[in-house]
């Protein structure tokens, strides 16, 4: 029993049906919810679930909101291959929250469109007491990037 | 004097006992801070940084 870290395999089908859309303004919605280290969260997610996710003082189900402030880019690197990438534009925060039970995973998903997963994201365990945990993005380029589709 | 939200409401600083650490992997960089107050943890914060992004592989098959 643990969670993965992974690309949600339904949200590559979801990204072919334009189910998923990062457009900023435009777009959808995302949240981040943190899930206990018991968990099993992986590429097999489908959509946001209430199972083992955390709970605690000052933390609302579902988690907290994902700040898209840069629409998806991508860029070529040669006749036959490129890179599209996207990263959420600030740091995800919980401030002020008391979780006793350890977590080690973040689900981000897409809260305008029936809550559908986009990627599982896994972390060492970790609990907060009366404190705020903050998750801070890579940087938002071809390499780093939090989300990234590559051809080679 | 700097204050700490806490368990017990906001504290001075003074009146606690911090222990800080760093985790570093290939994975995520994680900074926590916690404040004890006699013997008892009455706030801890994590900061974690994740490095590994994730890479979808694309490809378009040849026709004929």
């Amino acid at each position: 029993m643990a969670n993965t870290q992974a690309m949600c395999t339904s949200f590559l089908q979801e990204l072919m049906q334009g189910l998923q859309n990062f457009t900023t303004s435009t777009g959808n919605s995302f949240k981040a919810a943190l899930y206990e280290a018991t968990a099993t969260y992986n590429a097999s997610t489908t959509a946001y679930a209430v199972t083992n996710e955390v709970s605690g003082t000052n933390y609302t189900a579902g988690g907290v909101a994902v700040t898209n402030g840069t629409s998806p880019q991508s860029t070529n690197a040669s006749a036959t291959a490129g890179v599209a990438y996207w990263t959420p534009s600030a740091s995800i925060t919980y401030t002020n929250v008391t979780l006793t039970t350890a977590f080690d995973a973040v689900l981000i998903y897409n809260n305008t469109n029936s809550n559908r997963a986009v990627s599982v994201h896994t972390f060492g365990s970790q609990t907060i007491t009366a404190g705020t945990f903050t998750l801070t993005m890579p940087t938002n380029n071809t390499t780093s990037a939090l989300l990234r589709l590559s051809t080679t | 004097m700097a204050m700490v939200f806490t368990t017990k409401g906001e504290m001075d600083e003074s009146l606690l006992e911090k222990k800080e650490g760093v985790v570093d992997t290939d994975n995520e960089h994680t900074t926590w801070v916690e404040y004890w107050h006699n013997g008892e943890m009455v706030h801890r914060s994590a900061h974690v940084t994740l490095k590994k992004a994730l890479v979808l592989s694309a490809a378009a098959a040849k026709i004929g």
